[in-house]
């Protein structure tokens, strides 16, 4: 489903004392299928611009498309709830939104809501459950006697059994050991490209949108600061450190590297094995 | 005397219940730093809850400046132990950085003249002396957890515990933080102990303890731990990336003296190399 921010601002507390415009005439679009990070310090206006995506506000001035649906000032959108069918959004910390009994009944939360008849939900509980790697046999456990990694994995698929068309992830790593992180980020990877679907991600880790996205989306003081592939991006580190924001560890080693040995050495998307070969050329080089 | 002394501790929740933590002894000295790493349910969190009393311990023995750790002695030790915990937003309590930095010293009955001292004093050590009538709510990630460590500093403590501090910042907020403990540690000759699963931050620590299913698995140097890249892998950790590049030069054939620790390090050895070829 293709995202289109048209010029959109958006005000907190309009003619009051307490007045703050978090969203400054914003325009961008995504197309089905990408990937996209979004980066930026706090308060850019990342939350504001993920309250947008499934309608829970709108739009002081512009308009925002997704898919077919269309949100405006002042107009409530038609089939609010149809549109949030198709955006799922895993907040950050989703296992503190936990309550059910059980593993499954939390699962077929969202799906019971939506009206999905019985023996289909059962059958998407199974599924996000495995999707997410979860053993089937925990469905039957409270969710609080999990692990948080697991817990994570139940709100996850939570989401996942509306089967949603866009998924739009808030630090969905936050909190979890190395391998948590690198599993989970696999998992969304996986998912977006088994079943296509629009993927945002808000992060802190520029190795993330490096590694995961095919386009990043830079935001400063509500506004759109730099916009392309995450490769591009981050070949302004001084813009990004203007916006307090750094490029990602292998880009400031590579740095380095260009300014002790005297020659450029540029990111060519190796991984580490890869840049050991250049620097043992480089450390064994001619003088 | 130890800072803190950990004696054979055990904890479980309740009897019949399998232990989270098992006959865990470790030391941490006054103007030490170490840090606890761990995948997630390893009993990192539980660690630092018996060290201030939150929990404790169902065998063993805590020592805290060489006073056992009791029921009884439990506020002098919190006076000692100073907590930051993960989430900015959830450990406020003032509605100005002021007040907020107050709130520990009215708790303990510190005479007023002596609290504004202590209120100034701990905000000019995390460099937020200009934020004393700020909203905290209103304040940077980075900022709202520096003003944390001030409420923890005014009440002069002699162990700082940061469990998860960093977690919820931006790469920024994180140096910003992890500067700041550092600089007021060493002037003061604390005990710092971080937990965390940034492996940068590790690497800062003087010695690291890595916790693995309740037990310690080891405590050692963050320049040995590294080395052990594989066996860390096994138990959900990671080695940060330097020590990686490290790794993969090494199957490259290319030998360095030492394990590198940080960019400078590794750059040296390869400009060494460079050199003397």
């Amino acid at each position: 489903m293709d995202i289109t921010f048209e010029q959109v601002d958006y005000t907190y507390q309009a003619n009051s004392p307490f007045e703050h415009k978090a969203l400054n005439n914003l325009s961008f679009h995504l197309p089905g299928g990408s990937f996209t990070a979004i980066v930026g310090h706090t308060g850019s206006g990342k939350s504001t611009l993920l309250q947008h995506l499934n309608g829970l506000v709108r739009p002081t001035s512009g308009s925002v498309h997704i898919g077919e649906h269309t949100l405006e000032p002042k107009k409530k959108p038609k089939q609010a709830k149809e549109l949030r069918k198709q955006v799922g959004i895993v907040f950050q910390y989703p296992e503190h939104q936990l309550f059910e009994e059980t593993v499954e009944k939390d699962i077929a939360f969202g799906p019971r809501n939506f009206g999905v008849a019985e023996n289909e939900i059962a059958k998407r509980v199974k599924e996000s459950a495995e999707a997410v790697g979860l053993d089937l046999s925990l469905l039957s456990r409270s969710p609080f006697e999990l692990s948080g990694g697991q817990m994570r994995r139940v709100a996850i698929a939570g989401v996942l059994a509306v089967q949603p068309r866009v998924l739009v992830l808030d630090e969905p790593t936050a909190g979890l050991d190395p391998r948590g992180q690198r599993e989970i980020m696999d998992m969304f990877y996986r998912l977006h490209k088994e079943q296509q679907l629009t993927t945002i991600l808000v992060t802190h880790s520029m190795e993330d949108a490096l590694t995961y996205a095919d386009h990043m989306l830079v935001l400063d003081k509500g506004e759109k600061y730099m916009e392309g592939p995450p490769v591009e991006v981050f070949q302004k580190r001084q813009a990004l450190q203007q916006v307090q924001l750094d490029v990602p560890e292998i880009f400031q080693f590579l740095q380095k590297t260009s300014e002790r040995f005297g020659k450029p050495v540029v990111f060519e998307g190796e991984n580490v094995d890869r840049l050991a070969e250049q620097l043992a050329g480089l450390a064994g080089g001619n003088k | 005397m130890h800072a803190i002394e950990f004696k054979n501790v055990s904890f479980r929740y309740e009897e019949e219940q399998p232990y989270v933590l098992r006959n865990v002894s470790f030391q941490v000295e006054a103007g030490e730093w170490l840090a606890i790493i761990g995948h997630n349910g390893s009993g990192k969190s539980t660690i630092a809850k018996l060290m201030n009393g939150l929990l404790f311990p169902t065998e063993g023995e805590i020592i805290i400046n060489g006073i056992p750790l009791n029921e009884e002695n439990i506020w002098e030790i919190r006076r000692q132990v100073g907590m930051v915990f993960q989430n900015p937003d959830n450990q406020f309590v003032g509605t100005t950085v002021r007040d907020d930095v107050a709130f520990g010293l009215e708790n303990r009955g510190v005479p007023r003249a002596e609290m504004m001292d202590r209120i100034t004093s701990s905000l000019e050590q995390v460099r937020m002396q200009d934020y004393l009538l700020h909203e905290p709510y209103r304040l940077s990630g980075g900022q709202k957890q520096r003003v944390a460590i001030a409420g923890v500093l005014a009440i002069s403590p002699s162990v700082i515990i940061l469990d998860e501090a960093t977690a919820m910042l931006d790469p920024l907020g994180r140096k910003e933080i992890l500067d700041t403990v550092h600089r007021v540690q060493e002037a003061q000759q604390l005990g710092l102990i971080t937990i965390t699963h940034d492996l940068n931050e590790v690497m800062q620590a003087h010695r690291v303890l890595v916790m693995n299913d309740g037990e310690i698995w080891t405590t050692t140097v963050p320049r040995e731990l590294v080395k052990r890249q594989t066996e860390l892998q096994q138990i959900g950790l990671d080695v940060p990336f330097v020590t990686q590049l490290a790794h993969a030069l090494e199957r490259q054939g290319i030998t360095l003296d030492e394990q590198p620790i940080d960019h400078e390090e590794l750059l040296d050895a390869l400009w060494t190399l460079h050199s003397n070829k």
